[in-house]
């Protein structure tokens, strides 16, 4: 479970968070919202690329602001990138072996651990290929299985379907739908796509302008007219 | 679903286990030029050129450790000849001033240059890019001025041990081991292939890894709970260690060190061979030695002024981030391959026509 309370970010003049406050329970939950709503803003909160001007965030019982950065990796938080990060200098196996090597976990589990999130996520491609011969979607997944290794307990993830054709859509839902059965992980999924928030996520939350504007299980806030004039704009301005 | 999950178990045992054949092939091929520098090389050439060739040993330790830094890290420094000189000047002192043997001189050496560098690498923990380039090439600009008034050890007493009175100045020493020529030459070229060793083992293992994220995204290797500062420190300890090393063996082998040998502005050509060379595989650095060190010797040797290079290294350099980023290493045997197909297609043609017209 994650607490947010009062969270505000700003950079300069810009309020990229107002206020927010939300808590998660458990699962995959959604995190919607218009361009420059505030979504990365949030996860870059959570893993210590910004620094917040008021607000507390609790995970699991831990103040997680008062960690750094790198240390937040150890203690549980994944992520991915909005523009794809696998490192393509280095291995597929070795993309993974270094999360789980920065991890808490000891190092004679770490093949077992690092093949069983690469068979999870459903990779075809030899482990020991480089990244950079893959294809985009491939990479996505090896992004996601650098996300789940090593007991994570905050998965976070920045619209990991962008670009993908449908297929590939399809299966990601897939994955990240099993991603709290598989790692018992509080999962938190941004994404443009709706049908893939519906298909993975009970709760979602809306923002819009760095506020919290809707919560709730995910049908009923795909309906709230808030949510709708938020990404549709009325008729009335 | 089941399918692929199985196929990736079933694979588990396939990668990094076995060695596959490149690694065998490349295995054999540094064996081989292994051989080829102890045993025919001191054979075959003469006293010019095999000192030439001790100086191509020692620089491709230089040139090891600002690849490691540039191609692994990211981290570019134009500081890399002071680094060398604190080496040399360390060992020099060491050698005149005690009678432990060469290896540990060296590694003493190196260590004090470890410390030395680290603290040189310690603005690299803010500063990125250019800004890093300039504060290193200053701080090697700061090392230069004060080598210039402090002078290497020349057999004096006291802390710098240098007595600019002394009419006869004493040689430093080499290793009983290796007092001739060849000799030092074979020792220098088994201190350069340790420090290969070294790097190479460093790649591979957990700070190789760290580095790869770090180098293509510092927010990736966040996320990763790589702790940057401390990889950081590490590519700046690992590449002062080894340019500490290089220093120690210089030492021996020129038996007479003085601050001109070490200029400033020779960091930037350093730079340049390095891209050239390729700073992205550990080929690279020896390809990067040899234009350095081997080329002006044969220059010297034709009567052709060593001066041309500077011109020769702007070109090279310019060719280098315009065709080929990875450098001669990645490009040569690509082009080699290349033309190799090409003269075998046209003697297919050749052997073809000759056969249709008889």
């Amino acid at each position: 479970m994650i607490e947010v309370d009062g969270l505000t970010v700003r950079f300069g003049g810009v309020t990229s968070l107002d206020g927010m406050s939300v808590t998660f329970e458990r699962g995959t939950c959604g995190l919607i919202g218009p361009n420059g709503a505030g979504k990365t803003t949030f996860f870059n909160v959570l893993s210590g690329f910004v620094r917040p001007a008021a607000g507390t965030v609790r995970a699991f019982g831990e103040d997680l602001l008062s960690m750094a950065h790198f240390r937040r990796a150890r203690w549980g938080v994944r992520r991915t990138f909005q523009t794809e990060q696998a490192i393509e200098g280095l291995s597929v196996f070795d993309n993974v072996a270094l999360v789980h090597e920065h991890s808490t976990l000891p190092g004679r589990t770490r093949r077992q651990d690092v093949f069983g999130a690469i068979s999870f996520v459903g990779l075809a491609a030899d482990p020991s290929a480089r990244v950079h011969t893959l294809a985009a979607g491939e990479r996505r997944l090896v992004e996601v299985a650098r996300a789940v290794v090593g007991r994570p307990k905050l998965v976070l993830l920045d619209e990991p379907a962008a670009g993908l054709p449908d297929e590939e859509t399809r299966h990601l839902g897939e994955v990240v739908r099993r991603i709290p059965g598989y790692t018992g992980a509080l999962t938190i999924l941004v994404d443009h796509d709706m049908s893939l928030v519906s298909a993975c996520c009970e709760t979602t939350a809306v923002l819009d302008f760095g506020k919290l504007i809707a919560v709730g299980p995910t049908a009923e806030v795909l309906r709230d007219d808030h949510v709708i004039r938020a990404y549709l704009g009325t008729a009335d301005v | 679903m089941l399918d692929t999950a199985s196929r990736a178990a079933g694979r588990q045992r396939s990668p990094l286990r076995r060695p596959s054949t490149p690694t065998l092939v490349n295995a054999g091929v540094i064996a081989l030029l292994l051989l080829v520098a102890l045993l025919v090389l001191p054979q075959l050439l003469s006293l010019y050129y095999i000192d030439a060739m001790t100086q191509v040993a020692v620089y491709s330790m230089v040139t090891l450790g600002l690849g490691v830094l540039v191609g692994r890290v990211g981290l570019v420094s134009l500081g890399q000849v002071a680094v060398l000189a604190i080496g040399a000047w360390v060992a020099a002192r060491l050698l005149f001033a005690t009678a432990q043997p060469y290896p540990v001189i060296l590694l003493e050496a190196g260590v004090a240059t470890m410390v030395l560098g680290t603290l040189i690498g310690l603005p690299a923990l803010r500063l990125r890019g250019l800004y890093l380039a300039l504060i290193t090439l200053m701080l090697a600009g700061a090392l230069t001025v004060m080598l210039a008034t402090v002078n290497f050890p020349n057999g004096g007493h006291g802390f710098f041990g240098y007595n600019g009175s002394a009419v006869h100045i004493p040689a430093i020493r080499r290793p009983s081991i290796a007092s001739s020529d060849p000799a030092y030459f074979r020792y220098s070229v088994i201190v350069a292939a340790l420090m290969f060793l070294l790097a190479a083992l460093h790649i591979r293992a957990r700070p190789g890894r760290a580095w790869a994220a770090i180098r293509q995204s510092e927010p990736a290797a966040l996320a990763a709970g790589i702790n940057i500062t401390l990889y950081k420190l590490w590519a700046f300890a690992l590449a002062s260690f080894i340019t500490g090393v290089a220093g120690g063996v210089m030492a021996g082998a020129v038996h007479y060190l003085y601050s001109i040998n070490f200029p400033t502005q020779d960091s930037i050509t350093l730079l340049a061979v390095v891209l050239m060379g390729g700073a992205y595989s550990l080929w690279g650095a020896i390809v990067a030695a040899l234009l350095l060190q081997l080329l002006p010797a044969l220059l010297n040797n034709w009567g052709v002024s060593a001066d041309w290079l500077t011109i020769l290294f702007g070109i090279g350099v310019l060719q280098v981030l315009t065709t080929a980023p990875a450098g001669l290493a990645d490009q040569a045997p690509k082009d080699l391959a290349r033309l190799g197909r090409l003269l075998l297609g046209r003697l297919r043609k050749l052997t073809g026509s000759v056969r249709g017209s008889q």
